[in-house]
């Protein structure tokens, strides 16, 4: 049997694919690349598009992925698949919406920062649970 | 002493709490796994990019990034990490109090916070103390997609990119077990060197295009993931720490109910004693 390479393809939410493989193809963003056991140690960033891992004799299983990283070690693919769409406006979309939520928050704030207050409050509350908890069981 | 029936409507309604507190106990049960399962899922992602990261800080390119350049720190960035409904014991309660602690402890020190906060229960607490929230995030749900969280974590990515704060901490419950949950405080920039027996020899990556884009990418995407991870234990944390938490209100229910039941037998007993007492009392003076 030829010599294979270990392929892993997880997402941050999931593992997508684990196995062996004596080609693999990714769409790299310079263009595809096609990765052989004892390739040399590569990072690169991928397009979106497809991953296909080849095995001779045998049907090629493709994975469809939305860009990522890959990185190659020499018997090994590790492909980081993005599950998020990663567009520039649309990240600067998604995060002008976390800042505008923090701004409606903040807009009708009160008084100054008081953590000293906050915190005594906070112990005081968690002593009365406390023992209210006590009363209740040596009833 | 009360009456028989409103006794008897009392232990009615406390049934029906119980019963409410019962459901969601399994509820949250079912959850709990579901989320175990998420963050077990999670972790092979989580692990290989910490491990490429490793090998990068090892390897010395000849591009030092911004994340791993130590600053004087000035401001600090605090992602909080909370849950987005209640009615789960001391979980966020413990959130708080670790981070307000925190929080004290560098503003006596000179530093500024700056907060980003993930989940609506952290949301209305820093809210009413006041706190100096640049970016907010909530409704996360059961199952979190990355592409929620993106938003606000890029938003404290580039407020380190810029300077504006100079370290960057979360605050998140880790799961220990179903009775432990673990407020832990990590920093996420500067990157601190992963140290790994597996990386003593030096060698380097071929970078394509280059080192500077691939490691850009590469560490935005590993700070996503730390986030990430952290809101999914959050997670398992809230529904186990629900469970628990509904656990002892149905047991507490079920005592109340047993005591009340004891109060009713009592008064049942004393009223039929006194109609019998009044009846041989009416029958004598005839």
């Amino acid at each position: 049997m030829a010599m294979t390479i270990q392929v892993e393809i997880v997402s941050a939410e999931k593992t997508i694919f684990s196995g062996k493989a004596e080609m693999v193809f990714a769409p790299a963003s310079m263009g595809e690349v096609g990765i052989s056991p004892r390739h040399s140690p590569l990072l690169t960033s991928l397009k979106p598009g497809e991953v296909r891992t080849h095995i001779d004799n045998k049907e090629d299983q493709s994975f469809f992925v939305s860009g990522g990283i890959l990185e190659v070690q020499p018997h090994k693919v590790s492909v980081l698949a993005d599950t998020a769409v990663r567009a520039n406006d649309l990240v600067e979309a998604a995060a002008l919406e976390a800042k505008e939520r923090a701004e409606k928050l903040l807009s009708d704030k009160k008084a100054d920062v008081d953590y000293a207050k906050a915190q005594a409050e906070l112990i005081e509350a968690m002593a009365q649970l406390r023992s209210i908890e006590r009363i209740r069981k040596g009833r | 002493m009360a009456s028989g029936k409103e006794i008897r409507t009392q232990i009615s309604s406390i049934k029906s709490t119980q019963k409410i507190t019962r459901a969601m106990e399994m509820v949250a049960a079912s959850k709990m796994r579901k989320a175990q399962q998420q963050m077990e899922r999670s972790r092979p992602y989580a692990d290989k990019i910490r491990a490429v990261v490793g090998h990068l800080a090892h390897a010395h390119p000849e591009y030092k990034h911004p994340f791993m350049i130590e600053r004087p720190v000035k401001r600090i960035g605090l992602i909080i990490i909370t849950s987005d409904r209640g009615l789960c014991g001391g979980l966020n309660t413990n959130v708080f109090k670790n981070a307000l602690k925190n929080m004290k402890a560098w503003e006596q020190a000179g530093h500024e916070i700056e907060v980003c906060l993930i989940g609506s229960k952290g949301m209305g607490f820093f809210k009413r103390i006041g706190a100096n929230i640049i970016a907010a995030t909530d409704q996360i749900g059961d199952k979190p997609d990355l592409q929620e969280l993106i938003g606000a974590i890029s938003v404290m990515l580039d407020a380190y990119k810029k300077g504006e704060i100079d370290q960057l901490n979360v605050v998140y419950n880790q799961f220990v077990n179903t009775m432990t949950q673990e407020v832990q405080v990590e920093q996420l920039l500067p990157l601190e060197p992963v140290d790994d027996d597996e990386l003593k020899h030096y060698w380097d990556y071929l970078y394509e295009p280059d080192s500077k884009e691939v490691l850009d990418g590469l560490l935005v995407r590993y700070m996503e993931s730390r986030v990430y991870q952290g809101v999914v234990e959050n997670i398992a944390c809230e529904q186990s720490a629900r469970m628990v938490a509904m656990k002892s209100a149905s047991d507490n229910a079920g005592d109340i109910i047993d005591e009340l039941q004891l109060v009713y037998n009592k008064a049942r007993q004393a009223a039929i004693t006194q109609e019998l007492s009044e009846i041989v009392a009416g029958a004598a003076a005839v």
